[in-house]
């Protein structure tokens, strides 16, 4: 398979990763060469082998329903770009 | 300063031969010193060392020491440390100073056991040979024209050039054992599970593993010893009992069986590093070892495998990047997905930027079935060949790396290149199985060679114990670069 400039543009907006003109051919080229090196993996006839998800076999653990976090709200908004009275601050999404 | 392993220095410690604090001034000035030509280290701040140093004196002074109070070591920045900068190698955190500590963070603190600084590392432990980090590329200590390897290139280097005794580390498909093999230090995997990733900057979050690094087996013995435990916070913590990672150190290693997987003997593996692998078998067997010939026939789709499901990971988990809650935010935007849009953008570097694009598109609709779903069936395919070959041996025994430390740039514009760095270690951590890398040999410009031993689930004590008999009966891992 080989990835088009468009196939380039598509993947970038579902990253959200704003990718320059000038900078498609590039990724193109790149990201096709790795595709190059997946593919090989395509003519494995894997009929039957259930797929691995995780490393180990694990099971969701539970914990009692109590509270177990301090309120540290100060401390994690300290670092964010822009917040108000609490609140994370973004663009106007709602007219 | 001659270079001290964590057991030397913690002798001294109990001794009363020297303090923390003397201990950290000593390796501070180093640090000054040489890490302007090396690049080993993103953030140093003496001050906290030094009042960590103190408070770990403090400890030994009311007789609450443990057996590493004092001990100083250096943490790769993928690890959140209150109050410290934590990058991850990245423009994105530039400017993140954690609000709370990794587990493994904790468990420092808790053993009393100054942090030095916040190694650099290829952005989000992407990487293998330091040089995608935004902080610019870690030089190797055996010569600076050289990659350190990665993506826990500033561990190694700082190890290996004695600016710390001892470094955490990750590894997600060789980040610990490769940069330990081309930096001359020894770095353990354990098996996925036993280190918490509570606070572990999450990369590829099924593979993502943390480790020590240090000058011997035994001191990474002693490190794990402090790092591995179980935490409610991580899911995929597991509930065991706590083991003393020392135990085995001493036991004499007649009767082991090392597996020799054909695979890892082939027409990739450089001369040198052969002959030095097999030096080090024949070492072996003088110990009293056998050895046994074992296939992994489906390794070789590992490198394929792991480029699918290690991106579609990373293209999960970095999608917390947004420029909302924490990290950088692109100065000039419009509406909110032009601000996610430019902030990605301007916030991650390249190496990062295509393995989210990779991860996306196999993830995405039409294409998640031939891609990720046939990646995860090969995962298992993959883990059954070490299954099938742990019937017939105890430890299995290869290179960590094809080749010693390469050039700085040699490979920084090629990904597919790079990404073979890794064939030798990658079916490792789809297996989720332990594997270490100690010191075998010097190739002909004097570069270390690295030998990869890969235990079973749980053999990490047995691991250490083959590794440091082997070091007792070699001198390789006592070495040290002249800087």
């Amino acid at each position: 398979m080989s990835l088009t400039p468009e196939d380039v543009g598509r993947i970038a907006r579902l990253a959200r990763i704003r990718v320059a003109g000038d900078e498609a051919a590039q990724y193109q080229n790149q990201l096709n060469g790795i595709f190059d090196l997946i593919a090989e993996m395509q003519a494995v006839d894997t009929t039957g082998v259930a797929p691995m998800a995780h490393a180990r076999d694990v099971f969701q653990r539970l914990r009692a329903d109590e509270v177990t976090e301090t309120d540290r709200r100060e401390a994690y908004q300290a670092v964010a770009p822009q917040t108000e009275a609490g609140l994370y601050l973004v663009p106007k999404v709602i007219e | 300063m001659p270079q001290h392993t964590i057991k030397q220095l913690a002798d001294l410690l109990a001794g009363g031969k020297s303090s923390s604090v003397e201990l950290c001034q000593d390796y501070l000035a180093r640090i000054a010193n040489l890490n302007p030509s090396l690049n080993a280290f993103i953030t140093v701040d003496a001050d906290k060392t030094l009042a960590e140093a103190r408070t770990a004196d403090a400890l030994r002074a009311s007789g609450q020491a443990g057996p590493l109070t004092g001990v100083p070591v250096a943490h790769k920045d993928i690890f959140c440390a209150e109050g410290w900068l934590t990058t991850c190698g990245s423009r994105m955190l530039s400017n993140f100073v954690s609000p709370y500590d990794a587990h493994v963070i904790s468990r420092f603190k808790a053993a009393g056991m100054p942090c030095l600084g916040k190694t650099n590392m290829d952005e989000f432990a992407m990487g293998s040979s330091n040089e995608t980090s935004f902080y610019g590329p870690v030089k190797n200590p055996w010569d600076t024209g050289r990659v350190p390897g990665g993506s826990s290139g500033g561990s190694a280097a700082c190890v290996a050039a004695g600016l710390a005794p001892g470094a955490t580390a990750t590894d997600t498909g060789g980040s610990i054992r490769q940069p330990a093999a081309l930096c001359g230090v020894t770095g353990l995997k354990p098996t996925y599970g036993v280190v918490s990733r509570y606070g572990m900057i999450a990369f590829a979050s099924s593979l993502d593993q943390g480790g020590p690094m240090a000058n011997t087996a035994e001191d990474c013995a002693l490190l794990l010893n402090v790092m591995a435990g179980f935490d409610g916070r991580d899911s995929t913590s597991l509930e065991r009992d706590s083991e003393d990672y020392t135990r085995d150190l001493a036991k004499p290693l007649a009767g082991l069986r090392i597996g020799l997987p054909k695979e890892f003997f082939g027409e990739g593996l450089g001369g040198e590093t052969r002959q030095a692998v097999e030096a080090a078998i024949e070492q072996f067997k003088k110990l009293g070892a056998t050895t046994v010939e074992v296939g992994l026939p489906n390794s070789g789709l590992s490198v394929a495998a792991y480029y699918v499901i290690a991106p579609a990971e990373a293209s999960s988990n970095l999608s917390r990047f947004d420029g909302v809650r924490y990290g950088y935010r692109t100065p000039e935007y419009g509406d909110l997905t032009d601000m996610y849009e430019k902030t990605r953008a301007e916030g991650f570097g390249a190496e990062v930027k295509r393995r989210i694009m990779i991860g996306t598109y196999v993830l995405s609709h039409g294409y998640y079935d031939a891609y990720y779903i046939q990646a995860q069936r090969l995962r298992r395919l993959i883990a059954n060949d070490f299954a099938e070959a742990y019937r017939q041996c105890d430890i299995i025994l290869g290179p960590t790396s094809p080749t010693t430390a390469f050039k700085l740039g040699e490979k920084a514009d090629d990904p597919v290149q790079m990404y073979l760095s890794d064939i030798y270690t990658i079916a490792v951590n789809l297996a989720g199985l332990p594997g270490m890398s100690l010191p075998c040999g010097y190739d002909g410009q004097g570069l270390p060679i690295g030998l990869q031993l890969i235990g079973d689930y749980f053999s990490e004590a047995r691991m250490l114990n083959v590794a440091h008999q082997y070091q007792l009966a070699t001198d390789w891992h006592t070495r040290t670069p002249s800087l």
